[in-house]
């Protein structure tokens, strides 16, 4: 009996998407202009950016403001940091991350995209595609975004021009080839005057197309959850020792990937042992049956030594468990990589001391070729092999991205310096750019 | 002040070799229901309770008696029930409060059964740490001194709050896991990536982190989650007959803290809060909403949004919520 039976899931309810893009390509002004025409702005929020932009001397209500919401973003016209928004149609909710195009700013980036299903990468129809579309393209494909739509923006300034926009299509379909990008949608638009973003507007008449408004709200949601394979990292161990609950031993966590029901054999990693699920508690009560992404507390049958950082999976469904790894890497400190060093890494519910015993390439973002280095610097992505002191157990980000991701930590001030895709065992072909 | 540590320790390390058979906690429910978009950001904080309780020291819960912290509390519950909260909570009391705020608190506590600290700015005005310009002025922007106080008195390495992203534009831009360093400051500018859900909560002596559980909550997905499960909130939040003030583009609340000056009448209007803070400043709106269904059938069509209709502190300047949250503020 399949254990999806009786939980039912709507994926089609909310739909998380991003803008991205270079600087000033008018992400944010489209964000505003998406959420004033579909009339999700509140009137305090309209009067108080109205105000803004006539204290600015601005002839018309910027309508990026409503997501720059820094005093240093409204100061410089820049986005600085994600911004995230929140609105419905009668079809569906949104979770909206504008993101910034300035490549300084790149990690918040990499910040909002790697919980989104959907990226709008616009691209100023005067320039086309620049190496920071390209950049944020690859990055969208690499932390593995499902569709992703190229807003030809700012088709005012070129006079709506039909051979413009068929240009930069074809020039982004031509790069996009290298990418594992499997839905891309094209569409031309002006995020000022609103063409093509909610209304169609009366001059595009030679795009036969669907607006933004209506992708969003028809786009197929696909979930970036595996439902195949039990995946349950231990976050923590309740042991409440009440009366009553003298003997109880819970182990905590989410469901990061398949299913799992009272009865099922299961196996502890990294230690091997096994098991069978005794109960499955919830605040509610004792469940047969739990999928993911659930929380929930798991007993097993048999008293074994499971702590946090181990994981539980189903027999049938074993990951990989070893110490050395390859994985790609997006660097995001403006601290080099240094291979002499050591890191940490947390990778579900486990931090690890790790090492980088080899960079097997860098990306050019430009022509997508794999260079030797040395290094990597902020804003690079490469390639590495990774050594770790304890083992992980952990699957490939293409097959499962809740087991395939971790970041990587600098010790000495506890930042996160780079976002981390594990790719194939060491040695073992596969790649995942 | 370490014995929070000391309760997560006896929590992660099991007692070797010892056979247990454990008894089914509670009652046995079959549950075939849809998994929908309350339960995800059910889940979602859950997890990220969970991660707070296992990977910082010594963490605190603030609970204020208002809505939002009324659901993080029932988080709280569904993360660590059948065992005990492995924080405390805490209030930072402004002794601006609605009386039947305070008096819901400290009920919602005593059903609980859980600890609650509760720190006053009445003490820090008497130390001297906080000086006010006039007894009756907003108490909202001196609450960071106290909660800092607070803060470093209890050595707490993680504050858990109840903010929202949708409440206003500066907390659209915070992370779940917001980094404050050793004087409470946020940097908006220098933010810690934030990528899947994999939380960096690494912090120095004298650093902590501001966790915030409910962050892609809505305010109409809160009142659906109090719907939804049951909560009971302060009287407050349902329409009722109260002598207003009208000010500004805001009601004020009639009460020894504001009183009508030249040319103000008082008016008795039936009205509701959406948000519960400092007396002086929060303003109910004009509502027939009576019911927690009523009130999700207003927020959902509401075209003000819930700070902009209630927080004359927040429309002092186009920044205020930014540089409050730069001192340490929530
Ligand atoms: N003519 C024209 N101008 C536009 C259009 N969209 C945006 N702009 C202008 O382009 C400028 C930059 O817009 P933003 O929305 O701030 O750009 P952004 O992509 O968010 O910039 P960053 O976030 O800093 O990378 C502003 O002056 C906008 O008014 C458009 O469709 N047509
Ligand atoms: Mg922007």
């Amino acid at each position: 009996m399949s254990a999806i039976e009786s939980i039912s899931f709507d994926h089609s309810e909310l739909l998380r998407f991003i803008t991205a893009g270079s600087v000033d390509d008018g992400k944010s002004t489209l964000i505003g202009r998406l959420l004033h025409d579909s009339k999700s702005i509140f009137e305090d929020q309209l009067s108080a950016i109205t105000h803004t932009s006539q204290r600015r001397g601005f002839e018309a209500v910027d309508l990026s403001l409503l997501t720059d919401g820094l005093q240093a973003e409204r100061e410089q016209g820049i986005t600085i940091d994600v911004a995230y928004r929140y609105f419905a149609t009668p079809k569906r909710k949104f979770i909206i991350a504008d993101t910034p195009g300035h490549e300084q700013y790149t990690r918040n980036m990499v910040t909002g995209a790697s919980t989104a299903n959907l990226a709008i990468i616009l691209i100023d129809a005067r320039k086309g595609v620049l190496t920071q579309s390209r950049r944020h393209a690859y990055l969208a494909s690499l932390v593995g975004i499902p569709h992703l739509v190229v807003a030809v923006n700012k088709m005012d300034l070129v006079d709506y021009s039909r051979d413009v926009f068929e240009r930069i299509c074809e020039e982004f379909h031509v790069f996009a080839a290298g990418l594992h990008l499997k839905n891309i949608a094209y569409i031309p638009m002006s995020a000022l005057n609103g063409d093509m973003v909610v209304e169609r507007g009366d001059k595009l008449d030679w795009y036969d197309g669907m607006t933004l408004m209506d992708l969003l709200e028809n786009v197929p949601v696909d979930h970036d959850i595996n439902l195949e394979d039990f995946r349950f990292p231990v976050q923590l161990v309740c042991r409440p020792q009440t009366e009553e609950l003298r003997d109880f031993r819970g182990y905590m966590g989410r469901i990061e990937s398949g299913s799992i029901r009272v009865g099922d054999s299961v196996q502890v990693l990294p230690s091997g042992l096994t098991s069978r699920i005794k109960e499955i508690v919830t605040y509610e009560g004792n469940v047969d049956e739990a999928i993911a992404p659930q929380s929930v507390t798991l007993a097993i049958e048999d008293h074994l030594d499971i702590s946090r950082g181990d994981m539980l999976v189903k027999i049938a469904q074993i990951p990989q468990v070893t110490k050395e790894f390859n994985a790609m890497l997006c660097w995001l400190s403006d601290q080099n990589l240094d291979p002499r060093r050591k890191y940490l890494i947390k990778h579900t519910t486990r931090t690890v001391k790790a090492m980088v015993s080899r960079i097997d390439y860098r990306l050019d973002i430009n022509s997508l070729n794999h260079e030797p280095a040395e290094t990597l610097k902020m804003n690079d992505i490469g390639r590495v092999s990774l050594k770790v002191h304890q083992p992980l157990v952990w699957d490939s980000y293409h097959r499962n991205h809740a087991t395939g991701s971790f970041i990587v930590i600098d010790e000495a001030n506890n930042n996160t310096i780079a976002a981390g895709m594990i790719c194939a065992a060491k040695d073992q072909a596969g790649s995942c750019d | 002040m370490n014995t929070m540590l000391n309760d997560m320790e006896e929590l992660v390390t099991p007692a070797p070799g010892v056979v247990v058979k454990t008894e089914p906690v509670v009652i046995k429910r079959p549950v075939a229901r849809h998994f929908g978009h309350l339960d995800a950001l059910e889940s979602e904080a859950i997890h990220i309770m969970r991660e707070v309780a296992a990977e910082c020291a010594n963490p605190t819960l603030l609970f204020s008696g208002g809505k939002d912290s009324i659901v993080l509390l029932r988080l709280a519950e569904k993360a660590f029930r059948p065992g005990r909260f492995p924080f405390p909570l805490m209030h930072i009391d402004t002794g601006h409060n609605f009386p039947e705020v305070i008096e819901f608190r400290d009920r919602r506590v005593k059903q609980l059964g859980e600890r609650l600290i509760v720190r006053s700015m009445e003490d820090s005005i008497r130390q001297g740490r906080v000086v006010l310009r006039s007894e009756n002025q907003s108490r909202n922007p001196f609450q960071s001194v106290t909660l800092l106080d607070a803060i470093a008195e209890f050595q707490f390495d993680a504050c858990i709050g109840g903010a929202r992203r949708d409440e206003e534009k500066a907390r659209a831009k915070e992370r779940i896991f917001s980094f404050r360093d050793e004087f409470g400051q946020w940097d908006p500018k220098n933010q810690r990536p934030e990528l899947w859900d994999i939380y960096n909560t690494r912090v120095h002596p004298g650093e902590n982190i501001r966790v915030f559980p409910i962050s892609n909550w809505t305010e109409l997905d809160v009142w659906e989650y109090i719907a939804r499960e049951e909560l009971e909130v302060p009287h407050i939040y349902f329409a009722h007959k109260r002598d207003v003030i009208r000010r500004g583009t805001g009601l004020l609340p009639l009460s020894h803290l504001v009183q009508p000056t030249e040319g103000e009448k008082v008016e008795n209007l039936m009205v509701r809060f959406r948000t519960v803070g400092d007396m002086s400043c929060t303003c109910p709106v004009e509502s027939p909403a009576a019911s927690v269904g009523e009130i999700i059938a207003e927020t959902a069509i509401t075209r003000i949004t819930e700070r902009g209709a209630t927080r004359m502190d927040d429309q002092t300047s186009e920044a205020s919520m930014e540089r409050r949250k730069k001192e340490g503020y929530f």
